[in-house]
């Protein structure tokens, strides 16, 4: 088969000792990084990116992609032993995975998360290598107008249906659009908003825009509210599980996995709504409903298996159609370009063997993480304690370094404190980072289609819907948009009815939901000493 | 003091609604200032997609001025070592800025490896570590590593500006 012995020459690829090498780097840094409070997987690519600039593209992705799964892990197992999630994606593993380690089954709860992650991971990365080919298939018969409405479908969608507030979303898209616009026109050849700058010719570096809204401004966003008496860390032994525990695992496992890849394959994806639904379905199945609140271990499993499968369904489209869903894989579309590489249908042809090993090394990369984090945990645990003024100034170490070795200009610094201040600004007064992250990488794409549309159309607008599934995305965009009034009217209609059935509703219940279960678990730390 | 002090008090969120307007007024400005003959190989020209963003971050402007005024607020977001309940800290975020425009001021000239000490020591101080020395020493060693580790792991050649010929 096709698909199977280009998977093969991957793992040659990805297993050349030195490859395998950084995998392991890739994996360890990862976690570690991961693990730390504040540092989400986003950052932590962005952050390190630029020290594999000088890696040949191959093994640089063979590394993110150890980076990629070992931050998601990292990112668990601080939300189960500090109850809190550094993304939203952890929220829900908080709630039950804390109360395990707080009643003393911390090692079950890190087990599960661990093992129910390489599960998700595994099943999530085969579905991608299955998904990703028949994609491309489809994605090569589109030309410049369905691509133009599929890139504003995922922008729309991901400042529309995530966070909760629409219109600090768009307000936040509209920022990161303005930055994109910035440097040379590539059609014309005209300066957009340079000032006269010559340095700007050329455009943000989009690297230098990631760190400083993901990196900088969450440092300074930190230092000016820092939590004066640490959280207590609850200190774990080696992870393991027993055999009800397997037993009460693998199903929450394979569910959470169907949950997950397909939400994290769409245009809105992101792993808030499948690790919630996966949540309220083990507790509707469960044999010990009673334990939920408690410290059920299905509500960890389910949804650590959900938020991991989705990471693997959000690669989909990413490598498919060049389409960033999160801002992990934003980061990641970034990475692409700075290498010379267009993520798109266009990539498997051009760059297979890079795409294969890649996709090899998430299969590695969650088999490193299962047999080396398993050990590790009780260290991991110890990076908790890490000093927060040695933590936060590190980070701000780390990003100016990485920000100035890209170009070697002290200018870059600048812009790196500017839009840090702005990511600041953004944090403070809730304005959501990834529509302006997805704006600053897209809107130039998006200006891209726009103008080879209406070039092919000879400037008529009708150009815009001349395809089919141009026309069906479109229909979609509107749905988005008009659904929050059309649910206004139902509820004013009928103001008494409870929230059941429809799927549609369950997902607007579903987002309202995970916002106060973020505010139930902040609460939570306000009533510790 | 007068009415209109104490109604926008507290309402500083109306400042981003005043950044996003201006920012619009911006983009608007510098597409208008664009020359460009008609071109029939590119019809939407590089003013379109400027003035739609310039139209985009007006109306989110004026519409986040009235959600504001009307009570809205945005939520500002929470983290593992965020601690919402004191208000914001300029007394650790401006000597933190301090450090890192020192070391944009710094690395040109004086080179890395003291940019780099002067900007993590400094961020270390104004997040409240009192071990001056420690902190110091810990300081000087990252900044040697990273600047050989650069150059040697990455053939990456940061500046050595001062220190020029010793390193």
């Amino acid at each position: 088969m096709d698909v199977w012995s280009s998977l093969m020459d991957g793992f040659a690829t990805a297993l050349t000792p030195m490859n395998f090498l950084y995998a392991v780097i890739g994996v360890i840094l990862g976690t570690a990084v991961g693990v730390l409070p504040g540092l989400g997987p986003a950052m932590t690519v962005a952050l390190l990116l630029p020290v594999t600039y000088a890696l040949e593209p191959t093994s640089a992705f063979i590394m993110f992609a150890g980076i990629y799964y070992g931050g998601m892990y990292g990112g668990s197992t601080t939300s189960i032993l500090l109850n809190t999630p550094g993304e939203s994606s952890s929220v829900v593993t908080a709630i039950e995975g804390n109360k395990m380690a707080k009643a003393g089954r911390a090692a079950q709860a890190l087990a599960t998360a661990a093992i129910g992650s390489f599960v998700a991971g595994t099943i999530g990365t085969a579905l991608l290598a299955v998904c990703a080919p028949i994609v491309v298939k489809f994605a090569v018969s589109l030309g410049a107008p369905s691509y133009f409405a599929i890139m504003v479908l995922a922008l729309l969608a991901v400042t529309a249906v995530l966070g909760s507030s629409r219109l600090r979303g768009f307000a936040s898209l509209g920022l990161g659009l303005a930055i994109g616009l910035v440097g040379m026109d590539s059609v014309t050849g005209q300066r957009r908003l340079t000032f006269g700058q010559p340095l700007l010719a050329d455009g943000l570096d989009i690297v230098v825009v990631a760190v400083a809204i993901f990196a900088v401004g969450e440092a300074l966003w930190v230092a000016a509210h820092l939590r004066r008496t640490p959280l207590h860390a609850i200190p774990v032994g080696q992870p393991w599980m027993g055999k009800s525990d397997w037993k009460r695992s693998w199903k929450p496992w394979l569910r959470g996995t169907a949950f997950g890849f397909p939400f994290g394959a769409l245009p809105a994806g992101g792993a808030e709504i499948p690790t919630f639904l996966s949540y309220v379905t083990e507790k509707r199945l469960s044999k010990h409903p009673e334990e939920f609140g408690k410290g059920a271990i299905e509500g960890v499993a389910g949804p650590e298996a959900a938020n991991n499968a989705a990471a693997a369904g959000t690669l989909t489209p990413m490598l498919a159609l060049g389409l960033p869903t999160n801002a992990t894989a934003a980061v990641m579309l970034a990475a692409f370009t700075s290498y010379g590489i267009q993520p798109g249908p266009q990539l498997f042809s051009s760059q297979g063997p890079l795409v294969w090993a890649l996709i090899a090394s998430l299969f590695i990369g969650n088999f490193l993480l299962l047999i080396i984090n398993l050990p590790l945990a009780p260290l991991w645990a110890k990076l908790l304690q890490l000093p927060r003024p040695y933590l936060y100034a590190g980070i701000l170490f780390f990003a100016t370094l990485g920000a100035y070795s890209v170009n070697l200009q002290a200018f870059d610094l600048v812009l790196l404190l500017v839009l840090g201040a702005l990511g600041f600004m953004m944090r403070r007064f809730g304005l959501p980072v990834l529509p302006l992250v997805l704006g600053v990488i897209l809107g130039p794409r998006i200006e891209g289609q726009l103008r080879k549309t209406l070039q092919l159309s000879a400037g008529d607008p009708a150009g815009l819907l001349g395809e089919p599934i141009a026309v069906g995305v479109y229909v979609i965009i509107a749905l988005i948009l008009a659904w929050p009034f059309a649910y206004k009217l139902f509820r004013r209609n009928r103001p008494a009815t409870a929230p059941a059935g429809g799927a549609a509703g369950l997902a607007t219940d579903t987002d309202d939901t995970v916002h106060s279960n973020h505010h139930a678990v902040y609460s939570d730390h306000k009533e510790q000493p | 003091m007068t009415s209109l002090t104490t109604g926008l008090k507290g309402r500083s969120e109306l400042g981003v609604a005043l950044l996003l307007g201006a920012a619009g007024v911006v983009v608007f400005l510098d597409a208008n200032g664009l020359v460009t003959p008609y071109s029939k190989s590119d019809p939407v020209g590089p003013k379109t997609v400027p003035f739609i963003v310039a139209g985009m971050l007006v109306v989110c402007a004026v519409l986040l001025a009235i959600n504001v005024l009307r009570g809205g607020k945005g939520e500002a977001e929470g983290g593992e070592d965020v601690d919402l309940t004191h208000p914001a800290d300029w007394k650790t975020v401006l000597p933190l800025a301090g450090a890192f425009v020192l070391n944009i001021l710094l690395v040109d000239w004086a080179g890395w490896v003291i940019s780099g000490t002067v900007l993590f020591w400094g961020s270390v101080l104004a997040l409240g570590s009192r071990h001056f020395v420690r902190d110091g020493l810990i300081s000087v060693a990252l900044s040697l590593l990273t600047f050989y580790g650069f150059y040697l792991g990455l053939g990456i050649a940061l500046p050595a500006g001062l220190l020029e010929g010793i390193l």
